[in-house]
């Protein structure tokens, strides 16, 4: 009925109230449904964190029992992963990349809805099973069997979230491709494209090859429990070893998935406030897919304690040091970016700046995790968790932060609350550090991850890291309000906040009109 | 120059920390007993300075020009955006540091990965949740079990030093001797890491690995499972005891004459109260992961033991009433047979596996026997270890 309406009127005319949010085919809606799912889960998924930690605050067995301590570890992995992270940034692509092409929408309006509200059926299955027999799922969130064959009902329907998340990942990435592929304004050639799409474009392409492959490991592990294949049973003559290949097939990539956007949105924002264009754009695309195709060859050294000849952790050890070498270039570009620029430092900035020096020593900790004999020492401890929090929440989930701040003034017409912005990113940078900075040592002096208690040793660190956890999950809450407050009102943004920003978005008015772009603006 | 490095980070460790008796591993990694740990120590130390160089200039860079090219001092911005030159060198300087890293590292993996001219093998059996040790050349074998009493972890007791780091039987070696490990595992992935040794490998069932060490240094040593594993993962510990050839040997003849004496005492007759209290500690070091110390279970995860007690699990309840342990949507106590072929062959599809192979036939008993006269159940059954013996005897 609504479709009818929609298309009897004029194109302007759309409905309101639930209608206009379940019904939508507008970009900036789907963008915005997007955007606020994944705050929700990422609000959830980082309450279990501050339950993981309240548990972890002293040795010996608080609050939870261990079978529900591993629900907790599993779901917030899952759920940050596949709930916060992913989501938010097809939210930034919904929203961003026809303002910066100078489309009207995106390619497939129709595949777009569908695309994100399979997010909100997959997310109540992943909620569900903790109230199934059992809890949820326990068996870590990168499912491996035979623990993965053990559990209840509850790990099916982990397996069927999966499965629909995928789908709703391969049709957001199939719109995205179509989009940037077929609907720039004329002039803008590839290489003149910004380069935040040049990073969803190959973020795309990885989603499209990844998926799949998750997709058939879980189906493999769903057939395992409930219909008699023996895949990675090795008394049927299945490996549970060739699961982990699998999955880190899809499980590398999907790293990539999870950081390349974050630097397509560093790379709109530093040129910006250094009020310079983007150093070397050129390398930047070629890094760009350079870790991209790497991205498919270094998969095993998550496993290099499960048994592989020295041949194969050689091979896979030279791969994942090549990585380096594009990484290096990105973070060479932005410092020359800087360089000779007129820097000022809005939250956006700080942000930036901050995601760059600590993604680096993510990248640096990711460096020492490839030395096959190091890796050794450090698989499955401690120093794992905190490499990963520094590319995923710093990396990541900041650079989600600094976007959101960025284009927040275009977005809403509101100019955020600058003081809170910026308290935001000094509560969220310290607690950050403060939380996941001692887990460097205590994972090199020989915690393991994923237990729920611990020798004696490692207890002052624990102490400390649980409560720079606190104050990193409330500061949140302040960024909800920031938001919030943004959106109610503040001050009048105009078309063009920023000074030093010059893409496509910014020559249209804040808000956006309905439809982007409704004839193709001239492109330099 | 490793060496050196080597021997300065320690001090400024311990320099920061000398209050806590385990300062010289809080910060780093524990000291190394074996060449292949040292290497490693090394290999890290190179890595981490040379990281930590790249970092100082680069981030050096970048902070110099945020300082010096503010809008706020008037600096007016460059709009330079290329230059070829810089973006090759920094492409290339990076990749000869790389191969700067790979080169010592590729000795060290080929010397990790080279086992051979070992003077013994220890098969290293996983399960959840302890370790089985099998001494291939002496025809010894033994479990390792947490030692740390429940209580401590459950805050009802102080917590003494080697807190979740203590097992009941340590895993002992001659020092000095090239001792090679062939790892598996009896039901999920686990991986067995003494970090002293440098050494963490993955147990996984139906495959064998294979590591190696040698010792020279006597002392214990202390490590934890690495891979998740389930509800016991944390507390699975490993301990490896290093004695002097005589000393181990000593070890090894005392260990063979404990297995003859357990298989004297296995053709004895126990009284019920005899078999209850051996059977009490076999449940808690065994048994009570799962199905707790006081026989409830985990609700939907674990069956309880008690007759008349609920549980909501519907597939397992099923399995469970095929035995006859089950009656509408209750535990109910089933025959003594069933529950001995349960506790000797475990209950396929479901994580109770089949304990035989591990526990003698006293202990099968007793355990059973315990079992049948706690929290509640009072069948008064008791299991001799002669009968074990005999169903072993009749199906393995």
């Amino acid at each position: 009925m609504a479709t009818t309406t929609l298309h009897d009127a004029h194109h302007d005319a759309h409905p309101t109230g639930v209608m206009r949010w379940l019904t939508s085919t507008n970009h900036k809606d789907i963008g915005t449904l997007y955007l606020w799912f994944s705050f929700i889960m990422f609000l959830f998924a980082g309450g279990l964190a501050m339950l993981i930690r309240a548990e972890l605050f002293q040795p010996g067995l608080q609050f939870f029992q261990p079978n529900l301590f591993n629900q907790f570890t599993t779901m917030h992995g899952l759920i940050m992963i596949f709930g916060a992270i992913m989501p938010a940034f097809v939210g930034f692509a919904n929203w961003q990349i026809p303002m910066m092409i100078g489309a009207p929408d995106m390619a497939f309006p129709r595949l777009n809805n569908w695309s994100f509200w399979l997010l909100p059926a997959a997310a109540s299955l992943l909620l569900m099973s903790f109230l199934m027999p059992g809890g949820a799922a326990a068996g870590g969130w990168t499912m491996y069997p035979p623990l993965f064959i053990q559990g209840g009902m509850s790990y099916d329907m982990t397996i069927f979230a999966i499965h629909i998340m995928g789908l709703s990942s391969i049709i957001g990435s199939i719109n995205i491709i179509t989009t940037i592929l077929n609907m720039r304004t004329p002039g803008m050639t590839m290489m003149k494209m910004p380069i935040f799409v040049w990073t969803w474009l190959i973020t795309a392409f990885l989603l499209l090859s990844a998926m799949p492959v998750l997709a058939s490991a879980v189906t493999m592990l769903l057939t395992d429990r409930h219909f008699g294949t023996y895949f990675f049973n090795a008394a049927g003559g299945g490996d549970p070893v060739m699961f982990q290949h699998i999955f880190w097939f899809f499980g590398h990539p999907e790293v990539y998935i999870m950081i390349l956007p974050a630097f397509g949105i560093l790379s709109s924002i530093i040129p910006t406030f250094s009020r310079k264009p983007l150093f070397g754009y050129d390398s930047m695309v070629y890094a760009t897919a350079a870790i991209a195709l790497l991205s498919f060859l270094v998969w095993a050294h998550h496993m290099f304690t499960v048994g592989m000849p020295a041949a194969s952790q050689l091979f896979f050890m030279y791969a994942t040091m090549l990585i380096a070498i594009p990484t290096g270039v990105k973070v060479f570009n932005w410092t020359a970016t800087m360089w000779r620029g007129s820097i000022t430092f809005e939250t956006p900035m700080l942000f930036a700046i901050a995601v760059v020096c600590l993604f680096t020593i993510g990248g640096f900790s990711g460096l020492v995790l490839a030395i096959v004999p190091v890796d050794i020492q450090l698989q499955d401890t401690y120093y794992v968790v905190a490499h990963f929090h520094y590319v995923l929440f710093s990396g990541a989930a900041m650079s989600i932060m600094a976007g959101v701040y960025y284009w927040l003034p275009k977005w809403t017409g509101h100019m955020y609350d600058e003081r809170l912005g910026k308290i935001h990113f000094w509560l969220t940078t310290i607690a950050f550090n403060v939380t996941f900075f001692p887990m460097h040592f205590i994972g090199l002096a020989g915690m393991p991850r994923r237990i729920p208690d611990y020798a004696l040793q490692f207890a002052e660190f624990n102490m400390l890291q649980s409560i720079g956890s606190f104050v990193l999950g409330a500061s949140q809450l302040l960024f909800l309000y920031t938001v919030i407050k943004c959106i109610r009102g503040g001050a009048t943004a105009g078309d063009r906040p920023w000074e030093g920003a010059d893409s496509l978005e910014w020559t249209l008015t804040s808000p956006p009109p309905y439809h982007s772009f409704q004839t193709a603006p001239a492109f330099k | 120059m490793p060496c050196n490095i080597r021997s300065a980070l320690p001090t400024i460790t311990i320099s920061l920390s000398a209050t806590s008796a385990y300062a010289d591993f809080r910060f780093n990694l524990q000291p190394a007993v074996t060449p292949i740990a040292t290497e490693i120590y090394d290999l890290h130390n190179l890595i981490l300075l040379v990281c930590l160089a790249i970092f100082i200039v680069v981030f050096g860079v970048m902070f110099y020009a945020l300082y010096k090219h503010r809008k706020s001092v008037g600096h007016s911005p460059a709009q330079f955006s290329h230059n070829t030159k810089l973006e090759v060198v920094w492409t290339i300087i990076p990749f000869f540091i790389l191969v700067g890293m790979a080169y010592p590292t590729t000795q060290t993996i080929l010397r990790m990965k080279t086992v051979e001219n070992t003077d013994m093998s220890i098969k290293v059996t996983g399960r959840q949740w302890y370790w089985e040790y099998e001494y291939m050349d002496a025809g010894v074998n033994y479990v390792s079990n947490l030692a740390t009493p429940r209580d401590q972890i459950d805050n009802k007791a102080a917590k003494t030093p080697h807190y979740l780091l203590e097992v009941d039987q340590p895993m002992v070696v001659p020092t000095g001797k090239k001792v090679r490990l062939l790892l598996t595992a009896s039901d999920v992935i686990h991986s067995w890491w003494i970090p002293a040794f440098g050494v963490k490998q993955d147990a996984i069932p139906g495959f064998i690995n294979e590591a190696w060490f040698q010792v020279d240094k006597p002392g214990i040593y202390r490590g934890q499972c690495a891979e998740l594993c389930g509800v016991g993962h944390g507390f699975m510990p490993i301990v490896v005891e290093a004695k002097p050839q005589e000393e181990y040997d000593a070890w090894l003849k005392n260990q063979k004459a404990q297995l003859a004496a357990t298989a004297e005492a296995a053709t004895k007759d126990y009284t019920l109260d005899e078999l209850k209290t051996r059977g009490e500690t076999i449940f808690n070091s065994r048994c009570a992961a799962c199905h707790q110390a006081n026989g409830q279970g985990i609700p939907g995860v674990f069956p309880p033991l008690v007759g008349g007690a609920a549980f909501a699990n519907q597939d397992t309840l099923k399995r469970l009433a095929e035995r006859g342990f089950a009656k509408d949507g209750k535990i109910v106590l089933g025959p003594k047979d069933k529950h001995l072929d349960i506790v000797m062959h475990g209950i396929p599809g479901t994580a109770m596996q089949g304990l035989g192979a591990q526990m003698t036939d006293l202990e099968v008993a007793a355990v059973i026997t315990y079992e049948r006269n706690s929290w509640g159940n009072k069948t008064g059954d008791m299991l001799q270890p002669k009968e074990v013996a005999a169903v072993r005897k009749s199906k393995g």
